[in-house]
């Protein structure tokens, strides 16, 4: 019995320490990199810091982008749990959008829960649906679901512009073609006492609910045996095409909800800010957090706060917006290579055992 | 009225030609890295690396051609850092493809940033449209050089892989990596240098998009071309000069919708503008089944499976 108490810290120790050991990596070859950009690496990380993390004000500002990358994190991380690499949270974030805000101009005179409620229950079933497509082509067609929900993701873009320009369109959005404003008064507000919106709570709030879902209920528990092998899974008796269908569609609806509160809390109408590649940000968040709903939380702050830097590294170290881009693509690429570390300090776990 | 309508049959012929360009090389690319068995998702980032670099050379140099032969080397560097990548256990190359997509990209804004201004020199075109007198067809028949070398690209590396031997090892490995390494073939190895050269013609894709159409450097240049390039192979059953007749399919349709715009069609310009991802959806839904495998399909390509 004492073995197995150290395995199962093992177990969970093995994939933090590579995770972070995989970051502070990330962070060298990214100060070489700027410092091969002419500036100071230490510098740099003192003000993506103070940017981030340094104040309330820093703070809050972080949080607000963490928000919907916690929920387009889902869109990649649930189907992850089935062996999808599922990357189309852009379209699911543009259609729950879109439709959040002319579901809110259909009834714009309801009582302002009424339309809230509505807003986001279209928005998460048009995310949903969005997503669904992408895994029932996988599961009909043996469509693969990469590549199809990365093209489903312009076909949304294409259809928010021509919505948002045509039949949506408010004749007096003149330079950036926008649908009509939602009105004031159907606005999500402010956390009381902050200058959060709710979004933050819907995220993390969504983000429990789908380590719930993947850990504690058999539904996750079958989702867990389909990923690790569809064959034996079907010998199993599990309805592998109902699974991936009913995981696409909450991990949509998570998205569509990233969508609805860009609309509900920030912009106040659809027009094509809402394809601010939070999609794609979020694909790097579920990588980092290993596809964990809970881990996805921390991953999305830390994410969030190296994106809220990008504005402040431009104008005190002279450095392009881009910048945080590049950092996103090499932490991405040290993840994925750590991939092959997993097991290789199995030899060091078994002699501390024994 | 009638006159109206060949113009727009004429301008789609040439946008086939002038915007099927840039797709005839990724998908080369692309094919030749699926007929060693790996995917690279990563030729977007690729492709947009290349315009930049192909500009940036361009505008110092005074030469566009110097640009687009760096453009290619920018190319093959991150076609090799994918497959290094890939070559280590357990490190899947979709996923890699998906971080290299965000990396060449991320790496192409960063440092393409002061060159969204300036104006690099254009690479020449040669005029082939000489005896007509109808100004519509003379300008769909000015085709750039680079269209050329594509047609000769695609015929010389459709002999290589099926008359040499080298062709025969890269396909070895793309069939079955278990066989190749019975036979002493180094797999890795093969891999790496199919998806550099693979990269190289991508790179050389995105140079012909900033050096001569649509002729700019911005951050919008590539609209998922390199993406595309993957479903356009499956179309092409990984024969690369049927990778030619499919970029000329796909560079018409994307000229359809500015072609109609100029007969004074404006509506659903933005439909129009997604007919090429649509198309490749539909092809990716008629094409692929899950009783049988594709045609031709590489065996080890883990997209098919």
């Amino acid at each position: 019995m004492s073995i197995a108490v150290p395995q199962t810290m093992n177990k969970a120790l093995e994939p933090f320490l590579i995770i972070v050991g995989s970051l502070m990596v990330s962070m060298v070859l990214f100060g070489v990199f700027v410092a091969l950009a002419g500036a100071d690496p230490f510098e740099v990380y003192q003000t993506m810091y103070r940017a981030a993390f340094g104040t309330t004000f820093s703070w809050q500002n972080t949080l607000i982008r963490a928000a919907p990358l916690m929920l387009t994190a889902l869109c990649t991380a649930l189907p992850g749990h089935l062996g999808l690499i599922i990357i189309g949270g852009e379209g699911a974030v543009v259609m729950g959008g879109l439709f959040a805000a002319i579901a809110a101009l259909a009834i714009q005179t309801a009582p302002p829960m009424v339309v809230l409620v509505t807003m986001a229950l279209v928005g998460m079933a048009a995310g949903g649906l969005w997503l669904t497509i992408g895994g029932a082509l996988r599961h009909y067609r043996a469509v693969n679901e990469t590549i199809s929900s990365l093209l489903l993701n312009y076909i949304a873009i294409a259809l928010l512009n021509h919505l948002v320009t045509s039949t949506f369109r408010d004749p007096e959005s003149l330079n950036h073609p926008s649908t009509h404003h939602i009105g004031e008064a159907n606005m999500i507000g402010a956390i009381p006492g902050t200058d959060l919106h709710w979004g933050l709570v819907f995220g993390i709030v969504a983000c429990v609910i789908a380590w719930f879902l993947m850990h504690h209920t058999v539904f996750g528990f079958a989702s867990q045996i389909a990923g690790g092998n569809v064959r034996a899974a079907q010998i199993a008796g599990l309805p592998v095409g109902r699974l991936i269908l009913i995981i696409c569609l909450v991990a949509g609806a998570a998205g569509g909800l990233a969508g609805m509160v860009e609309v509900a809390a920030i912009h106040g109408r659809a027009n094509d800010t809402l394809n601010a590649n939070y999609g794609y940000a979020g694909i790097l968040v579920a990588f980092v957090a290993r596809n964990n709903p809970l881990a996805i939380i921390p991953v999305a702050v830390l994410l969030g706060g190296i994106r809220a830097s990008s504005g402040l590294l431009q104008r005190s170290h002279e450095l392009p917006d881009a910048t945080v881009l590049v950092m996103q693509g090499i932490i991405f690429l040290v993840i994925l290579f750590s991939e092959t570390l997993y097991g290789r300090f199995s030899r060091l776990q078994k002699q501390e055992v024994s | 009225m009638e006159a109206g309508w060949w113009g727009v049959l004429i301008a789609v012929l040439g946008g086939a030609i002038r915007i099927g360009t840039p797709f005839l090389f990724v998908s080369l690319g692309e094919c030749l890295t699926e007929k060693s068995g790996r995917i690279n998702l990563g030729l977007e980032g690729t492709l947009v690396m290349g315009a930049m670099t192909g500009y940036a050379v361009s505008l110092h140099s005074g030469s566009p051609w110097l640009g687009v032969l760096c453009a290619g080397l920018a190319g093959m560097m991150l076609g090799a850092l994918h497959s290094w990548l890939c070559s280590f256990q357990r490190v899947n190359d979709i996923a890699v493809g998906i971080a290299m997509m965000l990396f060449g990209t991320g790496l192409a804004f960063f440092l393409g940033k002061p060159y969204i201004q300036p104006s690099a020199p254009q690479l020449p075109s040669i005029d082939l449209g000489g005896w007509s007198d109808i100004p519509q067809l003379k300008a769909a028949l000015q085709i750039n050089a680079l269209f050329l070398v594509g047609i000769a690209m695609a015929i010389a590396l459709g002999w290589m892989l099926n008359n040499t031997a080298w062709g025969l090892k890269v396909r070895v490995v793309g069939e079955n990596a278990d066989a190749a390494r019975a036979l002493g073939l180094p797999v890795d190895r093969i891999r790496i240098l199919s998806t550099a050269q693979g990269g190289f013609l991508a790179g050389i894709g995105g140079s012909y998009l900033s050096l001569y159409y649509p002729f700019n450097w911005s951050e919008g240049l590539s609209s998922g071309q390199g993406l595309m390039a993957v479903a356009l192979v499956i179309f092409a059953r990984w024969q690369p000069l049927w990778c030619l007749w499919v970029s000329l399919l796909w560079g018409g349709a994307a000229a359809l919708g500015p072609s109609l715009q100029s007969v004074g069609i404006t509506g659903g310009y933005y439909i129009f503008n997604a007919i090429p991802y649509i198309m490749t959806l539909a092809v990716m839904i008629i094409t692929c089944s899950p009783r049988r495998t594709l045609v031709g399909v590489p065996h080890e390509l883990t997209v098919t499976r």
